[in-house]
């Protein structure tokens, strides 16, 4: 008794920690993701601003639906949002609560995305330099009006032909992703406030009603544990009951039918009672054959 | 028992967790093998896009059926599908939950593959590089060439070494654009892919939580059933071959004991249980006698002998017993004085 208690009290500590753990290795993976795709502006009028805020935009919405479906209190959660009341009311603070929760971890990944497309700052290159005002840059202002635009567009290229050692496209490289850092670091220095303030601030208000929507959650994510783990101990007791009176119907057909007298046993009374009177080649095939055409019916009574 | 039902029960809270592992793992070997995978695009007008799409398609499809064939539990549903209903009825809800949790860890292998396939970009740039639109792309005061040939060189975009067309249309500028695409629909299929995931696990608990439960417990209980079986079925068999052989070798020394007219050496009563576990067989050739008694004749399949010599079959089976009756009574010869 002892002993499940400890493990119990090893898997509620602990699911806070898997989910953390899970959490943080999505951020890991998104990173690593962003270093090793290959982002290749297409340097394209057209294309420039829809390749790049797809990029931008596009892998952390899935990010963060890999944040909602690897967390496992989202379906603790919808579970208790869609069952009937029955005799149990239902608490939408608790609910509250779960939602918040797993939001809060799922928007860690999108977020270092961001953060890290920002920080880089080819992606802002690649969206906003066609949006540039020619008339800053020596280069572009030369151009013809019809050419500016796709000179512009064909900055975050340095290998084009037309844009190596072009010191404009250096001058518009820079100033781009001087905002795009600035931006990146902004976001990231107003989440941590806004994480910090969270945090300080929490126990300010409603505190007690905090501690019990916390207390319930992990209740119901205990509880749901516990339920399939009692499931699975009954289904093996049903399954070992089943085998046993199958092993017994056999037994009462071989005595019924053989008409031999039973001898006493030539090996211990363990052996004895482990062989269950199936004593012969015969007698095994028909117990293996009548397990595949005949399965008992579930029914231990 | 304490014990063991603590780590029965820890395998089986775990067999979704070691099942989880596997598609994880095939997950991972599926992004190393497609960075290790050489690829080489053959630059020839007909053969790019079969080669191009033979890459994305063919290896998504092998790693599909890998899945389902490194899963123990295919074998349980095959067995559950084609069983006979007999005594116990057969429910679909069951099979189908089987099939679904297999079809759905069987394909996430498949869904990396494709998915770094299109970020990577090499294979749509092979396959389309042909379709590239050159009079939006291209250098619109070359020469025009006739079909043939713009193929010919078209195609020859992804081998940079021996690309001919550099005036028609610049390499890097094909190359960025077919590469453009291929993301796009990338992160589009990854999207798509998630979002689905995403219904399909959201959706379940509102709609048919009920049905769920029940058809996991039993597929569970199959599971566990079965596995339940054949370790009794091994128990049983551990028995059956123990008192097999140890009626052999009593009956060997019986029956040497009958035809050299040995006396039973007497024991010394000190001896005790290692005297008992020779089983009688005490020197050299008897021992020898019994060594290849047993591999030239091995005794029946057969721990009981009926008092009776009946028609010993079931009131179902009209079939003779498998082993002819005449080593019966030499085994009842051997035991008649017991």
């Amino acid at each position: 008794m002892d002993r499940f208690r400890m493990i119990f009290q090893y898997f509620q500590s602990n699911s806070e920690s898997v989910m953390n753990g899970i959490c943080g290795l999505l951020t890991l993976a998104s990173i690593k993701m962003y270093t090793s795709i290959d982002f290749s502006c297409p340097c394209l009028l057209q294309y420039n601003m829809a390749y790049s805020l797809g990029i931008m935009f596009v892998p952390p919405i899935a990010l963060f639906l890999c944040g909602l479906i690897l967390n496992r209190q989202s379906l603790v959660m919808l579970e208790e949002w869609s069952r009937p009341q029955g005799r149990r009311k239902k608490d939408p603070a608790v609910i509250r609560y779960l939602c918040s929760s797993i939001m809060q971890r799922a928007m860690v990944a999108p977020a270092a995305w961001i953060i890290v497309t920002l920080l880089d700052g080819r992606c802002l290159i690649c969206a906003f330099s066609g949006s540039m005002d020619p008339e800053k840059f020596v280069d572009f202002a030369s151009a013809s009006p019809v050419q500016v635009q796709q000179l512009l567009a064909k900055v975050p290229c340095k290998d084009e032909e037309l844009m190596r050692n072009n010191t404009s496209r250096k001058a518009v490289s820079r100033y781009l992703r001087c905002w795009s850092q600035a931006l990146g670091w902004s976001i990231l220095l107003i989440l941590i406030i806004a994480a910090f303030l969270a945090r300080w601030l929490r126990p300010c208000f409603n505190q007690a009603a905090l501690l019990q929507a916390r207390h319930w959650s992990n209740y119901i994510d205990i509880e749901q544990k516990i339920f399939e783990e009692t499931c699975c101990e009954h289904s093996r007791l049903f399954a070992h009951k089943c085998i046993l009176h199958f092993f017994e119907s056999m037994r009462q057909e071989v005595k019924l039918h053989s008409f031999s007298l039973s001898r006493e046993g030539e090996g211990s009374e363990g052996d004895q009672a482990l062989l269950r009177g199936i004593t012969d080649q015969d007698q095994v095939n028909k117990l293996l054959k009548m397990w595949y055409y005949e399965k008992p019916p579930l029914d231990v009574s | 028992m304490d014990k063991f039902r603590m780590i029965f029960q820890f395998l089986q809270s775990n067999q979704e967790s070691f099942m989880n592992g596997i598609c994880g793992i095939m997950a991972l070997a599926s992004t190393q093998i497609y960075s290790a995978f050489d690829f080489n695009c053959p630059c020839l007008p007909r053969y790019n896009l079969a080669y191009g799409l033979g890459i994305l398609l063919v290896p998504p499809f092998i790693l599909f059926l890998l899945g389902f064939v490194l899963n123990n539990n295919i074998s349980m549903l095959a067995e559950e599908w084609r069983r006979p209903q007999g005594q116990r009825g057969k429910d679909p809800a069951v099979l189908r939950y089987m099939f679904c949790s297999m079809a759905q860890r069987a394909m996430i292998a498949p869904v990396v593959w494709v998915s770094v396939t299109l970020l990577d970009g090499k294979c749509i740039t092979c396959a389309f590089c042909t379709s590239v639109p050159v009079e939006i792309l291209g250098n619109a005061s070359h020469p025009s060439l006739s079909q043939g040939d713009m193929k010919r060189v078209l195609a020859r975009i992804p081998c940079k070494e021996i690309y001919d067309g550099q005036e028609l249309i610049a390499n890097e500028v094909a190359v960025r654009y077919l590469r453009c695409i291929s993301q796009a629909l990338g992160w589009c299929f990854v999207l798509l892919m998630t979002m689905l995931a995403f219904l399909v696990r959201s959706l379940r608990p509102c709609f048919t939580q009920a049905a769920f439960l029940k058809s996991r417990y039993w597929s569970h209980y199959i599971d566990i059933e079965r596995k339940l079986f054949d370790e009794t079925c091994t128990e049983h068999a551990r028995s059956f071959a123990k008192v097999c052989i140890q009626q052999f070798f009593e009956g060997m020394s019986t029956d040497l004991m009958a035809a050299h007219c040995h006396l039973p050496r007497k024991a010394p009563e000190d001896a005790g249980e290692a005297t008992e576990k020779l089983l009688g067989i005490t020197d050299w050739d008897t021992m020898n006698m019994a060594l290849k008694s047993w591999h030239q004749c091995k005794p029946p399949l057969h721990l009981h002998v009926p008092a009776l010599p009946s028609g010993n079959g079931w009131a179902g089976e009209g079939q003779p017993p498998v082993h002819p009756p005449v080593p019966r009574r030499e085994m009842a010869a051997y035991y008649s004085w017991v």
